[in-house]
């Protein structure tokens, strides 16, 4: 019943939808990763601001994401928008929630040495906050960037999704080795990025290495 | 504003409020199937999670679960598992099963490595059995991460319950499927509001029961809810999640 020949004879079309998912979720987490990295700045200097600003971004977390691309779509329309602003806003409480921890995790004898070696407030955050900061910021992008992967699919129904389309299109024609493509495709490819973020995550913390060697 | 009325207009419809397509009926519909599913995977991760926590035993099946939980999305199982089990119910079911256990059994897991070890020990030392360690220790300090976990499951099953509609399950996102299918935007919005309020009432309620778990022996210091799932990520994740 399943017509397993589909899969060689449109390898082409896989790769393309799998360009097009990792295309959607690179523009999410990294707009996503902006937009979280300057809340988590004024967070950090003004803390009374944290509590209101990670409750909104958990608000927007828990609506279902079938409902706020329902939202969405009276405004934005079926499109790659509607898409992002909510893939995006499924980033938020992730992300600034890890980059908030990684600047607090920078103890405070290290910034006073910074202090006492001249830095200025807008150096020490650049050289020395934000690369201690590094490895939570790394693991809050491999969860955003998971999840993002995984919920790009849902974006099949407002007319993206990337695999998630080649899984619609294939479930709507009956056309289950184009489901199962489709799925195993996701999988790996959450798999293989989430291996390429930690490979990331050690490159630029070169200093753990070694004194983990 | 054209919009809104549309919505007003939903909700206002007499046909709405009775019969199968109903919102009484879609919201029952909604609750039983996620209410079965969220007991159905407390019975599975619970025990599994409360002998891995206490022994240390099997580690690897915890946060295994709890990274592939993340890996696989839930939109891709419910395609998946539709040419095996037909239409609706026993498609939806299975899909969202999957779903509900990895964060249950990872919170059980870390709430019950997380307990002091030096706590354990003293009540070792006072000649408590193994059972007596774990019922009157172990689950007590632990419950508000196991509670947070079981809050995580449920919100995520709840939310993800919406995409069961698609393989004609019924629920609330009978609305938002067929409101995208007719591009009747009173029904896409109407429904869309629904199944928001029902999420956020379920991670609302479940927060208030969280938090009245605490040990009173434990209260004043951080909420301990907070931090279990993220450790198994390694990392600090959201400890709720819509999908």
């Amino acid at each position: 019943m399943i017509r397993w020949e589909w899969i060689p004879a449109n390898l082409g079309q896989l790769f393309a939808a799998l360009v097009d998912h990792l295309i959607l979720t690179g523009i999410a987490v990294g707009v996503g990763f902006a937009i979280s990295l300057a809340l988590a700045i004024v967070v950090h200097r003004w803390r009374s601001l944290y509590a209101p600003i990670a409750g909104t971004a958990g608000i927007l977390y828990t609506i279902p994401s079938l409902a706020l691309f329902a939202f969405l779509v009276p405004f934005t329309g079926l499109s790659l928008l509607t898409a992002e602003i909510g893939l995006v806003s499924y980033t938020l409480l992730i992300l600034l929630r890890n980059i908030v921890a990684g600047l607090d995790s920078v103890s405070p004898e290290v910034q006073e040495a910074a202090e006492g070696m001249g830095y200025t407030a807008g150096q020490r955050f650049l050289r020395v906050e934000l690369p201690l900061a590094t490895p939570l910021i790394v693991a809050g992008l491999r969860i955003a960037t998971v999840t993002t992967i995984g919920l790009v699919m849902v974006t099949a129904l407002i007319g993206e999704g990337g695999l998630g389309q080649v899984m619609l299109r294939g479930f709507n024609f009956r056309n289950y080795a184009a489901v199962y493509a489709g799925a195993v495709a996701t999988v790996l490819l959450a798999i293989v990025v989430d291996l390429a973020l930690v490979a990331l995550g050690r490159l630029a913390t070169p200093w753990a290495r070694a004194r983990g060697a | 504003m054209e919009l809104l009325r549309e919505v007003a207009d939903w909700f206002a419809d007499p046909a709405r409020w009775t019969g199968t397509d109903g919102i009484p009926n879609r919201l029952v519909e909604h609750v039983t199937l996620s209410g079965l599913v969220v007991v159905a995977a407390l019975a599975i991760a619970l025990p599994i999670g409360l002998y891995i926590g206490h022994t240390g035993r099997a580690a690897i099946v915890a946060i295994g679960a709890a990274n592939l939980g993340r890996a696989v999305p839930s939109y891709a199982l419910l395609l998946v598992f539709f040419p095996f089990f037909g239409l609706g119910f026993g498609t939806a079911f299975p899909a969202l099963l999957l779903l509900a256990i990895p964060p249950i059994l990872t919170n059980t897991y870390v709430g019950l490595r997380d307990v002091d070890r030096d706590t354990v020990e003293a009540a070792r030392g006072m000649g408590m059995t193994e059972w007596q360690l774990l019922r009157g220790v172990e689950l007590p300090i632990a419950l508000p991460v196991i509670v947070a976990g079981i809050r995580t499951s449920a919100v995520q099953v709840v939310a993800t319950a919406t995409l069961a509609a698609l393989v004609a399950g019924g629920g609330l996102g009978r609305y938002i499927v067929d409101g995208f299918a007719l591009q009747d935007d009173g029904r896409l919005i109407g429904g869309a509001v629904l199944v928001a309020l029902l999420a956020l009432a379920t991670e609302r309620v479940l927060t208030l029961v969280e938090r009245r778990l605490v040990s009173p022996g434990l209260r004043g210091g951080s909420r301990p809810g907070g931090q279990a799932y993220e450790m198994a990520g390694q990392a600090p994740a959201p400890v709720t999640t819509g999908v």
